[in-house]
């Protein structure tokens, strides 16, 4: 059962509850904002949105950098009835061009830094600059008011009423790199994001006395938890920068001195942590829960972290942006020394139905198979993309819509999942099946081993697969002996065809690791 | 003479399995299929390479790893087939 209609509807609550508490606190500035003057500052964003005509089912743009005030504009969007559509402040203006036309946004809340070059590169689509709320920059939502102050006095926006929501309705379209090329929008109601959250609450079981981290960027699904799982119950949202998240000793220090209680990252950030934090310094008993998500967590460096901060509860959640979490494993108290695997991703959320389907049909308990996912938290659909969005469903013999995760898993005999690879890194080599994440699962067995990434291209040869792997500090690549390496883990039909020693792999703007600027550079070899 | 056979397959397993390798660190002792650098496909194109520039004929049963696991057992091989041609 949802506990709300619609997400917003949260803010308005718990600005009830609790005014004078902090909802929004940058990590950097500690500029702050309560749950009053967040209320009223989205409710003045929805009062311009609405006299401006934005309506029920619109779409607005936000191109600003992670601050109060783009929460406050997340915020203001949803009270005036539209979705919001999150762009990455640091992504190229093109881009952010084109997902803004690609989805008609009818009003842009943005940055005054980058209007010249989002109104030029518009122009090339063929498309102008929509309405915009321009903030001449951003912090503690003054520049937000300031900019709404400036419009009102030329053309004063009436008081209106928050609008009523329809679970249905689009809550917010989160853009992800299409295999296209292009990026694809997923649009998700919200049902799906209260549904998500419901079942953040009965999991995590947060306060109004949580601090919780919100390092994800806001284009990245991660922060629906960030943002509106604090929101909900009043507890306090702790921002912390693009610059800040990235570098170890400052992040490290910011998460103690801001106390946080509430940690969710993609792993790699945790890694970097672990390894260059200066974890051991600080007393982390405030810290009860980390969350990771998006990639595996490569077991050594899960370790390391967890001998460095061993009490708060781990939880591995993973989920594609189409269902944000749909499942879940609480990592064990007690580690076993012994284990190389990554953690399974666990079992299914309440709020969703999943099935594993190989060629069409449930397989067999044990047996592999693609995972699929039911149920509210399911996203819409891409888009404007009508023939993806049918891929990327099957419709079973009773009307059920499952979406494809594209992930292959198995349950092991506990019934968690065990996620084995995507469907699309599964290749075929001299007539074997073979899984470029287990590779991966190899590299990192190495002790010299930091990061490690596989892509296989198809060529003359059929197909070559090419390792990109950073070394510790000071360490002599060998390909010679990495080989030897592999040669003793893997059978040699998967012992990578190339190596390249990088000292750090790229990253996307959401941490993950870049794989398709490292398909270009095995192709430029 | 067997310097000169080691030398040439060395350059040749480097150029086409170890690209960008320290020439210093495949040693005439290095494993090559059990150390993971050859595999199947690759010990077949080294076959074809030792033919054709040696001009010999190694058998179906040789192409393994009791005879090209190192370029010491290599040059062993192409210098006894090379002995029993004449």
């Amino acid at each position: 059962m949802n506990t709300s209609v619609a997400i917003h509807y949260w803010l308005t609550q718990s600005a009830e509850r609790y005014p004078a508490h902090v909802a929004v606190e940058e990590g950097d500035t500690v500029q702050r904002i309560t749950y009053a003057d967040l209320d009223a500052l989205s409710d003045c964003l929805r009062d311009r949105l609405i006299h401006w005509g934005i309506q029920r089912g619109n779409r607005v743009g936000i191109d600003l950098t992670k601050s109060v005030d783009a929460v406050a504009a997340i915020y203001g969007i949803l009270k005036a009835g539209a979705a919001y559509v999150p762009v990455d402040p640091n992504a190229p203006a093109s881009r952010n061009a084109y997902i803004l036309n690609d989805c008609h946004v009818s009003a842009v809340v943005v940055e005054r830094k980058f209007v010249e070059e989002l109104d030029k590169e518009l122009r090339e689509l063929g498309a102008r600059m929509p309405q915009s709320v321009v903030l001449d920059r951003t912090g503690g939502g003054d520049a937000l008011k300031q900019a709404l102050q400036q419009l009102d006095a030329s053309d004063r926006a009436p008081k209106s009423a928050t609008v009523d929501s329809h679970k249905d309705d689009l809550a917010y379209i989160l853009y992800t790199s299409g295999s296209t090329g292009r990026p694809k929008g997923v649009m998700l109601s919200h049902e799906n994001g209260v549904s998500f959250v419901d079942w953040c609450s009965e999991t995590f079981k947060p306060t109004h006395e949580d601090r919780f981290s919100s390092h994800a960027p806001f284009h990245f699904d991660l922060s629906i938890l960030d943002l509106h799982l604090p929101i909900k119950h009043g507890a306090t949202i702790v921002i912390i920068s693009h610059e800040r998240g990235r570098e170890p000793v400052g992040l490290a220090r910011l998460m103690h001195e801001r106390g946080l209680t509430i940690w969710y990252s993609a792993p790699s950030i945790l890694t970097l942590l672990a390894q260059q934090g200066k974890l051991d310094q600080y007393d982390w008993s405030r810290l009860r829960s980390i969350l990771f998500a998006g990639e595996v967590f490569p077991i050594k460096h899960f370790r390391l972290l967890k001998s460095l901060i061993p009490h708060p509860s781990y939880f591995n959640l993973y989920g594609p942006t189409e269902t944000n979490v749909c499942t879940f494993y609480r990592v064990p108290v007690e580690l076993n020394a012994e284990r190389t695997e990554p953690y399974p991703i666990g079992r299914t959320c309440s709020h969703l139905q999943s099935k594993i389907i190989m060629d069409g049909k449930e397989v067999a308990p044990g047996e592999e198979g693609e995972l699929c996912i039911s149920g509210a938290g399911v996203m819409k659909g891409y888009w404007n993309q009508p023939q993806q969005t049918d891929d990327a469903f099957f419709v079973d013999e009773s009307g059920g819509r499952w979406y494809r995760t594209g992930d292959i898993v198995v349950a092991d005999e506990q019934g968690e999942f065990i996620f084995r690879g995507r469907r699309d890194r599964m290749v075929k080599r001299r007539g074997y099946r073979v899984e470029l994440g287990e590779i991966e699962a190899c590299l990192y067995r190495h002790s010299d081993v930091k990061e490690a990434a596989v892509v296989a291209l198809a060529d003359v040869e059929g197909v070559t697969i090419h390792a990109f792997v950073a070394l510790a500090d000071g360490v002599k690549p060998s390909l010679i002996a990495m080989k030897r390496f592999c040669s003793g883990q893997i059978p040699l039909y998967m012992i990578p065809d190339r190596f390249k020693f990088l000292d750090r792999l790229p990253k996307t703007s959401t941490d993950k690791i870049d794989y398709q600027r490292l398909k270009q550079a095995a192709a430029e070899r | 003479m067997s310097e000169k056979i080691e030398s040439t397959v060395k350059d040749y397993i480097l150029r086409e399995f170890l690209p960008g390798e320290d020439p210093a660190e495949l040693q005439d002792d290095t494993p090559l299929i059990t150390g993971g650098i050859l595999d199947s496909i690759a010990t077949l194109k080294l076959v074809s390479f030792l033919e054709e520039q040696f001009g010999i004929s190694i058998a179906a049963h040789e192409a393994d790893v009791d005879h090209l696991n190192t370029i010491g057992d290599i040059a062993r091989l192409v210098q006894e087939k090379r002995g029993t041609k004449k």
